[in-house]
This record gives structure tokens, C-alpha cells and sequence, in this order.
């Protein structure tokens, strides 16, 4: 159907792969972004409202973590949990890092929204007689997420360059299939330049979309 | 479980991992410098009169920063040998991490030069200074003391993306890490040294770059 020996049979035979190892960088990016996003709203929170000694292990946490390059996370989870007795798959593992590292980012992101929001607000809200849960769910909430909305979706792009890291530690994800194929067929510029231009196109939706979310839920000014 | 933690391996090569570190600060510090002058006539061509420079400038930027780095850094040392361009792992790396810096520079110098009034260039011109020295003397210095903080925010990422060049076998903290989790099986020490060996040198750092920014903030 396609000429042999042409670029383009090399991209057509390649193409399950290619698209097996899409299907998990998006897997994995996406699940990064869902449970990290979960576990940092809990550290935000955390952070926020926690009582002293809670505050300071989630503090000690964030900045333990944000302070360790993600690569460094990945290797360490992937080495490391399996000594300890936790057996992982390379996939968990790296998810496992992914997921840590998405939660400090979500965490401070959420923390500095809410932080960021005038007192006034909870002092309207407490003086009409809301309590605590609907001072949170109807006053601060909304706005912290707004605030925050922008930078998690700087987030979610940052997860998606950071899921290549797992391709070193043996996931078979976008990267890691480039590579592979680059080994077979020696085509590195091509192949190299298709998998750039495939995560350019992910993060580019992604960056996109949010603005467009941000565009609709903005507080008409 | 069963583990007993036994530091001696790590201890031993502990020269390895300090040099690594060394080197993985060295090689942001100068791919922070030669991003700075990438971000800088990026920042100006962004604000340029000509569409032409403009567009070229914001797709550097979005090219660069939706990209994965460690893309980037294979791309740059596994390609570019093919046109006959043959550089050495570190330079090959230096030469991605600080195009990459420019990307990012880029967006704080453009926010930065937007933040200025009007009236510094204004008024530079009406003492007589040429459009240039208007931007060098009286921009730029401006522009880069309000810049400092996420300049500064940048230099950390920058420092522990170096992390990176253990994917090309650049001898810095990572590498030495792995090659000492390999050969000694120390897992848990080796990691946990590691990892604090970047969290330390992130917080000084950081406290060094608070430091500067007080003594460089526009008094009010």
C-alpha cells in the first residue's frame, strides 16, 4: 500500500507502536493529573487549615519534594519501593512519582489561592451566620478555584513532559517506543521530530482548552 | 523488611556525588546565562514592530515550552551529529538546557517590560539618550531588578533539570547516584542522600537568591 523504503512505510509500520505508546503517556499523564490532583486539594488544605503539627509534616512534605527533581523521584521510587517490600510494576512506580509530584504543585497552587483571598470574604460569610463547611463550599471555594485555575493547568502540561522520565526506568510510554523504533531503523531526526511534535500537540490542546475554560468561568468584569 | 541501613557505600563515593552536584550547579548557572540573552531579544522581538520578529519569537516560546526537556535533550545530542554538528555530551547539553532557559525568560522579560511605565523610555529620549542606550541604561537595569525573583525562581527549576543530563551519561548528582545504587545496591541510601543533597543545595539556593533580592529591590 505504501511504497517500501519511503519515510513514510517507516511511520506506517510503526504506527501500533507509536500509537500503544501514546495511548500510555496519555494513561499515565491523565491519571497523574486525576490522583494528584485529589491528594494535593488534601495537602492544600493541609496546609491551609491544618493544626500545627499536621501542618508542619504536610510543609516538610512539599518542600522535601519540591525540592527533589522529578527524575530523581522517579528513579527513587522506582528503585526504592521495591526494597522496602512495596512490589510495583515500572508503571506504578513512576505513576506513584508522578502522582507525588502533581500533589506538592496542586497543593501550594491551592494553598496561595486561598491564602491570596481577602479576609473580608470569611468575615462577611461568618457575620450572615454560615458555618465553616458553607463559609468553604459557597464563598472561598469558588474563588480559590478560579485563582487557581490558570497555574493547575500549567500543571497538567508539566505532568504530560514528565511522564517521558518513566520511559528511562523501562515504561513503555511515547518516548520509550520513539526510541525504539530510532534503534531499528536509525531515523532519529524523524522520529525524535514526530514524538516533539505529538507532545507539543497534546500540551498545546491542553494550554488551549484551559484558556478557553478560564475565558468561560473568568467573573464578568 | 529487614533493611539495615548502612551508609558507608554512599560515604565512600561521597567526592562523586559532591563533584556531580558541583557540576549540575555549574551547568545552570551557565545555561541561565546564555538563556538571559536568548530571553532578552526574544522579550524585545515579542514587543518589536515588525509581525515578523513577533511570530518568530512566540513560537520559539510555544515550541520549547510544550515540548518535554528530555525530548529536547535526545533530539539535540542524537540528531544533530547527523548534520554534521558534533558536539560533546555536556556541550550538547548545555547548549539544549539554555535554549530551553530562553523559552522561559522569555515570558518573565516580556511580563517584566510590560510592567514598566512609559514614561522611563520617554524620558530617556527627552535627556537626549538614542533608542539603545534609552534600553541599556535605563530598561533593561530596571526591568531586571523586577525580574529577579522569578529569574532567580527559574535558575532552581533550571538546577534540578540538570538532573536530566544523566539520561545523555553527564557525570552530575544523578548519574552518580544511579551508578552507585548499581554497583553497591545501597538503594535506600544512595536515594535518600541524593535526593537531600538536591533539597539542600535548592534551599540555599533559594535563601542566597532572598538575600540579593532584598539588596537589589527598589527602595520605596
Amino acid at each position: 500500500m505504501v511504497e517500501q523504503g519511503t519515510l513514510l512505510y517507516e511511520f506506517w509500520v510503526s504506527r501500533w507502536a507509536i500509537l500503544q505508546g501514546l495511548g500510555t503517556t496519555v494513561l499515565v499523564s491523565l491519571l497523574a493529573i486525576v490522583l494528584g490532583t485529589f491528594l494535593g486539594i488534601f495537602v492544600g488544605l493541609m496546609l491551609v487549615y491544618g493544626r500545627f503539627a499536621s501542618r508542619f509534616v504536610v510543609r516538610m512534605y512539599v518542600d522535601f519534594v519540591r525540592g527533589t527533581p522529578v527524575f530523581v523521584l522517579v528513579l527513587a521510587s522506582f528503585y526504592l519501593l521495591s526494597q522496602i517490600g512495596i512490589q510495583l510494576t515500572a508503571f506504578q512506580a513512576g505513576l506513584f512519582a508522578l502522582v507525588v509530584f502533581c500533589s506538592t504543585h496542586v497543593g501550594e497552587n491551592l494553598r496561595g489561592a486561598l491564602q491570596s483571598l481577602p479576609r473580608g470574604q470569611t468575615e462577611a460569610a461568618k457575620a450572615i451566620g454560615l458555618t465553616f463547611p458553607q463559609i468553604f463550599v459557597y464563598v472561598l471555594a469558588p474563588q480559590a478555584l478560579r485563582q487557581a485555575l490558570p497555574a493547575w493547568i500549567n500543571t497538567a502540561t508539566e505532568m504530560v513532559k514528565a511522564s517521558t522520565l518513566l520511559s528511562v526506568i523501562g515504561v513503555a510510554e511515547l518516548l520509550l517506543v520513539t526510541r525504539q523504533i530510532i534503534s531499528r531503523n536509525f531515523l532519529s531526526l524523524e522520529f525524535y521530530f514526530l514524538a516533539g511534535l505529538i507532545y507539543f500537540l497534546i500540551d498545546y490542546a491542553i494550554e488551549r482548552a484551559g484558556k478557553a475554560v478560564e475565558r468561560r468561568v473568568a467573573l464578568p468584569s | 523488611m529487614g533493611y539495615h541501613l548502612n551508609f558507608g557505600a554512599v560515604w565512600r563515593d561521597f567526592d562523586l556525588l559532591l563533584s556531580g552536584l558541583g557540576l549540575g550547579l555549574a551547568l545552570a548557572i551557565v545555561s541561565i546565562f546564555i538563556g538571559c540573552w536568548i530571553g532578552l531579544a526574544a522579550a524585545f522581538a515579542m514587543n518589536s514592530k515588525h509581525a515578523f520578529w513577533r511570530r518568530v519569537a512566540s513560537w520559539y516560546v510555544t515550541a520549547i515550552r510544550n515540548t518535554p526537556l528530555l525530548v529536547l535533550i535526545l533530539f539535540a545530542f542524537f540528531v544533530l551529529p547527523r548534520f554534521g554538528i558534533r558536539l560533546g555530551k555536556v556541550e550538547s547539553f548545555t547548549v539544549t538546557l539554555s535554549i530551553y532557559a530562553g523559552a522561559y525568560l522569555t515570558e518573565v522579560f516580556r511580563g517584566a517590560l510590560l510592567a514598566l511605565p512609559r514614561g522611563l523610555r520617554e524620558a530617556g529620549l527627552a535627556i537626549g539618550l538614542t533608542e539603545w542606550q534609552a534600553k541599556v541604561w535605563i530598561i533593561i537595569p530596571i526591568m531586571l531588578r523586577n525580574a529577579f525573583p522569578a529569574l532567580g525562581n527559574n535558575f532552581i527549576s533550571l538546577f534540578k533539570d540538570t538532573s536530566l543530563a544523566a539520561a545523555i551519561a553527564v557525570p552530575e548528582l544523578t548519574y552518580y547516584a544511579r551508578q552507585i545504587n548499581v554497583n553497591t545496591f545501597r538503594v535506600v541510601e544512595t536515594w535518600m542522600v541524593a535526593s537531600l543533597m538536591y533539597v539542600a543545595a535548592c534551599y540555599l539556593i533559594a535563601a542566597g537568591l532572598r538575600f540579593f533580592e532584598r539588596r537589589l529591590a527598589i527602595p520605596r
